[in-house]
């Protein structure tokens, strides 16, 4: 068969590009499916919330029932110093660890971490927080900051340390073998050159974990518990916005209603403003973009 | 027989000019040999690489001769499971004897594919060897940039651009830039993995320029699978066949009149 006998009109073209057709609309239906939730949650969040929002609720401590206003002080503060406390312990850990599996080891030992970091990811947090429960708070003698930043560190140390080392091993060998072939140690390869051609991605993944755990409520309900006043305390009950938000939200009044569609308000806007900030720190120097 | 002769005296000119009375060997290998795993990669290599030359390795694929290079700056020990047996010396001195850092201080490496690091400027790469290692260089940093940069010919096409990233630049720029970063840290032996399998006929010109240019200063041993690059830059040429020295000879000898019939075989096409 010659060249020009073939027409590009017949058989099935007109076939396939109905197919085409319907397949790429299945798959924007799915796309809006998929973020049609999430929009839905942040502008029911924002018109339910916006409108408890006042100056009180960032500088107010919670009022007892019956009275009208307050706010969510301790709880925010409270929120702060927890995921600092569990970030101090699950990114560094999660970091190493990421590096050494990666890295560093290509044995049973690292398989088994792999295993282990895989499971851990997927049981319930608020197994994680009797764990917590048993190792701090039984120790300490009664619940503390400490205690729930414990849980949400432990939280964090999966995710943290699995997209390390998916990060890492996206680092291409050459890059290594250039470093080496320098005269830098193994160990300045590993942390000047594969850990910051790779920091966007890990950076992405700690901001995940963090984001994860600012709305940890279960492993907080028993490890930091709450607190309706303000508190600095690292071995003190702490409140927390997820806690605060669950009391809330669970309790008759309708003012509290109000005030946890506030705190969800806020946390959300926390999160999506913790994005934006990562997002512009990594943003790319050396794009060919620029 | 006149070629060989100009390699001999060429050699002689460059010891008198440089004042150096050390022995005449860069490197020198004793029934050397390196096993991954079960299998030998090379076997019983002797070889003995004059200073300020260039030597070429050539070979089918397989042959070990990437092996045998990444073991003289030690690159293979990335491999797990690696076996060696038999002695290098690099610069009359047992390889055995270096600090890992400051033989791939003496011994520098460039590699096929261009691979200068993506998150630095042109200037920062050429001095990223002193930056990553933390090590104080003797002149400044600007100085370094601009020797190396015009001794690797890209000065005058980056000048205006040093802050620009590397990755920027076209491959046989990177690869040139690749080649400064390495004589920014003044190697005395440069290995080159088939440094110009990855580029044009233009810019391999210009790095095969470059390799002769060099070899007042270095002593260089390039992997290539390309013959005509071998006859081309080279002073040695060492055939390499399924993990063996098949012959060690000068270049325009073992091209012209090899001794061993694969040798023979091998470089007018018959099989490789």
């Amino acid at each position: 068969m010659k060249l020009d006998d073939i027409k590009f009109t017949d058989g099935n073209l007109q076939r396939r590009k109905i197919l085409n057709r319907l397949m790429l609309s299945l798959c924007t239906i799915a796309a809006v499916l998929s973020v049609a939730p999430l929009l839905y949650v942040f502008f029911y969040t924002t018109f339910s919330g916006i409108s408890a929002l006042n100056i009180d609720f960032f500088t107010q401590l919670p009022k007892p029932v019956g009275e009208t206003g307050g706010g969510m002080a301790n709880s925010i503060i409270g929120t702060l110093i927890l995921v600092t406390i569990g970030s101090l312990i699950g990114i560094p850990v999660g970091i190493l660890s990421g590096i050494y599996v990666a890295e560093y080891s290509n044995n049973i030992f690292s398989n088994i971490i792999k295993f282990v970091t895989d499971v851990l990811s997927g049981i319930p947090s608020i197994i994680i927080g009797i764990f917590a429960y048993g190792v701090v708070v039984l120790t300490m003698g009664g619940f503390s900051a400490l205690a729930g930043g414990f849980a949400l560190g432990i939280i964090m140390i999966p995710t943290v340390t699995r997209t390390t080392e998916e990060m890492l091993k996206l680092v291409p060998v050459n890059l290594r073998e250039a470093s080496l072939a320098l005269g830098v140690s193994r160990w300045k390869t590993s942390l000047k050159i594969v850990l910051k051609t790779a920091s966007t991605g890990i950076i992405t993944g700690i901001l995940l974990s963090i984001a994860r755990v600012a709305g940890e409520t279960a492993p907080l309900l028993f490890t930091s518990f709450g607190n309706r006043f303000m508190s600095y305390s690292l071995t003190e009950p702490i409140d927390s916005m997820p806690v605060r938000i669950f009391n809330y939200a669970i309790s008759p009044f309708e003012e509290w209603h109000k005030l946890a569609w506030a705190g969800a308000f806020i946390l959300i806007f926390l999160i999506f403003i913790l994005n934006l900030v990562v997002r512009f720190i990594t943003r790319d120097k050396y794009s060919i973009n620029n | 027989m006149k070629v060989i002769l100009d390699t001999e005296l060429k050699f002689e000119e460059h010891q008198k000019l440089k004042g150096k009375d050390s022995s005449k060997f860069a490197i020198t290998t004793t029934d050397l040999s390196v096993h991954f795993g079960l299998k030998a990669a090379i076997k019983k290599i002797n070889l003995k690489i004059r200073r300020n030359t260039v030597t070429s390795i050539i070979g089918p694929s397989g042959c070990g001769k990437s092996t045998l290079l990444r073991s003289l700056n030690l690159m293979h020990e990335l491999t797990p499971r690696t076996k060696v047996t038999g002695t290098i010396k690099i610069l009359d001195k047992d390889i055995t004897e270096y600090d890992v850092i400051n033989l791939r201080n003496k011994v520098g490496m460039v590699f096929q594919k261009p691979n200068p690091f993506p998150k630095m400027s042109i200037y920062e790469n050429v001095i990223s060897g002193y930056k990553l290692s933390g090590k104080n260089p003797s002149e400044s940093f600007d100085d370094i940039v601009e020797r190396c940069l015009i001794h690797s010919a890209l000065w005058d096409e980056v000048k205006d651009r040093l802050n620009k990233p590397a990755i920027s630049l076209s491959g046989g720029q990177q690869q040139r830039l690749c080649i400064a970063r390495t004589i920014a840290i003044n190697p005395e032996i440069i290995l080159m993995d088939e440094p110009t399998s990855a580029l044009d006929p233009l810019s391999t010109m210009k790095i095969e320029k470059l390799i002769h240019d060099f070899k007042n200063d270095y002593t260089i041993i390039i992997v290539t699978h390309n013959m005509q690059q071998a006859a081309r830059v080279s002073d040695f040429t060492a055939f390499m066949f399924i993990g063996d020295l098949v012959e060690f000879d000068k270049t325009k000898k073992l091209f012209t009149v090899p001794t061993v019939k694969l040798t023979e075989e091998y470089i007018t096409g018959k099989f490789g």
